[in-house]
């Protein structure tokens, strides 16, 4: 059953596509990745599917729904979890909550309770009522996935999820997500530039390549793909993305990238 | 495919649930609301863990009011009729210092932007419209403490002020209306430059137009004919005349206070529409 599906679609931003008629089909309940260089077209690709981006070309449809002609319906039924940092540090971890459960129409008797759910199930419940800017860079990254499953939607998307964390950090949000999809049966679509993240989370991976889809499979369809069943994970990457000189969007995404590694820091 | 059911995603209802019953026009005003208070209560709760904003943002209304109103009041040039001109004054500077504070709210929205707030309430289902119109109202929550500082050194500097509850409940709906509608004015220019440097700029530049092409500090009829007309078009000029009405014990409008609420409402609306189109740019 695919929850996912986009045709042809496409985003133009001047001279440059930056996602170049894409063709993808996402399963229910599994966790997919989106790999490719900086610049190859993840973040516009999510940025479509999230509806804050209208395409230029093609179609797409998240859970039925066309993300263009119903979007305020796919709003309802996705999860986002930005790259760049964005849990309030002004107001605690409990507060950011609240504000998502009431945007999100909980109704009063269960917005606690979702609250209390997500704050225990990232291993916050002790830090709930403090300011989030005292938090870790791991303990907002799980703020930030808790707040974006409070309406338990059928499909949470992730830019980057571990991006500037540290190794045990990183771990523990790998966890947490696969938690999310035993328990929930969310089906989960991340972006990721890390071989490791990929290996350790994904069902199935598109690389993508300058906005165009190179590649899409298990990983071990995808080594099969490179001629090499024993390759390593960035020698399937490489194979497929070849070394093309990065695109000029790189000096603002590598920008955007280390800013928000900072800050998660 | 079965999709899975939107609704029920939405409400929360278990995912055995009921089918909802079809929303009604009541439920979806209801909503409405509730997504601009969650807004505006989330931005009110960020100034109480910081309290310290609202002593600094007192000091520019103290020195107008003490320097610039004490010699001016003594200089006798102004001409403001039965009015002294140290009464004339205080409610054009209580206005002043909302502006102050309210054009200079944008550089929270670039803020927000540069980290991935922006992007979390725009893939929210929340309308826009709601979203601004949240932080329009909570810019205008913010700017009540400032009529609290101007009316208790109006009382100290023996201004005659009117306290009738229901002309001071007057006031504060004009100073929400007038910083609202000045925040959203804010926000649409950030949405526009996107850097605070140029943000800054900006602000800096249209601050003292709109402050000195209104009533705020002298009267319409000291003004040449060009710079009247400016003030005709200036919301400002709306939001000083109805609070010396409201305000003042012998205050008196030159427009009337349904024309000065109705333009002020007016022009709070149109910079919200106009806002909320331009804030769900953002999520570029």
């Amino acid at each position: 059953m695919d929850i996912l599906i986009t045709e042809g679609l496409s985003r133009r931003f001047g001279d440059l596509m930056a996602v170049d008629s894409l063709t993808l089909r996402v399963r229910a309940a599994e966790i997919f990745g989106l790999l490719g260089r900086n610049g190859a077209g993840k973040s516009t690709l999510i940025k479509m599917l999230t509806t804050l981006l209208p395409p230029s070309a093609g179609s797409a449809r998240v859970g039925g729904y066309d993300i263009v002609k119903d979007a305020g319906r796919v709003r309802g039924i996705i999860g986002s979890v930005p790259q760049a940092l964005s849990a309030d540090g002004e107001l605690t971890g409990r507060e950011n909550l609240q504000v998502f459960a009431r945007l999100y129409d909980l109704p009063r008797a269960l917005r606690s309770q979702r609250i209390d759910e997500g704050l225990a199930f990232m291993g916050l419940a002790e830090a709930a009522d403090t300011l989030v800017k005292a938090y870790s860079g791991g303990m907002i990254r799980r703020l930030e996935i808790a707040q974006s499953m409070l309406h338990r939607p059928p499909v949470l998307f992730l830019d980057e999820p571990t991006v500037g964390l540290d190794p045990v950090a990183r771990e523990a949000v790998w966890e947490h997500i696969r938690e999310l999809r035993a328990r929930y049966r969310t089906t989960i679509v991340l972006t990721s530039h890390y071989m490791d993240e990929v290996e350790e989370l994904c069902d199935r991976v598109a690389i993508l390549r300058r906005g165009r889809s190179v590649a899409i499979g298990t990983l071990p369809e995808l080594r099969a793909g490179t001629g090499n069943p024993e390759a390593s994970l960035a020698q399937v990457f490489s194979h497929f993305t070849g070394d093309a000189a990065e695109s000029g969007a790189a000096y603002r995404e590598t920008s955007r990238t280390r800013q928000s590694a900072q800050r998660h820091a | 495919m079965k999709p899975p059911a939107p609704d029920r995603a939405r409400s929360g209802t278990p995912e055995r649930g009921a089918p909802l019953p079809a929303p009604t026009p009541g439920h979806a005003v209801a909503r409405y609301c509730k997504d601009v208070y969650a807004i505006a209560e989330m931005e009110v709760r960020k100034l109480r863990h910081d309290p310290g904003e609202l002593l600094t943002r007192a000091i520019q209304p103290v020195l107008w009011l003490l320097v610039f109103g004490q010699v001016f009041a003594r200089t006798h040039a102004i001409p403001t009729g039965d009015v002294a001109y140290i009464d004339f004054l205080a409610p054009g500077i209580l206005a002043q210092s909302v502006l102050f504070v309210a054009i200079f709210y944008g550089i929270s929205v670039i803020w927000e932007r540069d980290l991935g707030i922006v992007h979390k309430f725009l893939v929210s289902p929340a309308p826009r419209t709601a979203l601004v119109l949240g932080k329009a109202l909570s810019a205008g929550v913010r700017a009540l403490s400032q009529a609290l500082i101007v009316y208790v050194l109006a009382l100290l500097l023996g201004v005659g002020l009117d306290l009738n509850p229901l002309h001071i409940a007057g006031v504060l709906a004009a100073i929400v209306l007038g910083s609202g509608l000045f925040s959203m004015l804010s926000l649409i220019i950030a949405c526009i430059v996107k850097t605070r440097e140029r943000f800054m700029g900006i602000g800096q530049v249209l601050t003292m137009p709109i402050f000195f092409a209104s009533n705020a500090i002298y009267p319409l009829s000291l003004m040449p004919d060009w710079l009247r007309a400016v003030s005709h078009v200036n919301p400002l000029t709306y939001e000083v005349d109805a609070l010396r009405a409201l305000m003042l014990a012998n205050g008196t409008s030159d427009f009337g206070l349904v024309v000065d609420f109705a333009i002020l409402l007016a022009a709070g609306a149109m910079l919200t529409a106009i806002a909320a189109r331009m804030y769900a740019r953002m999520g570029f």
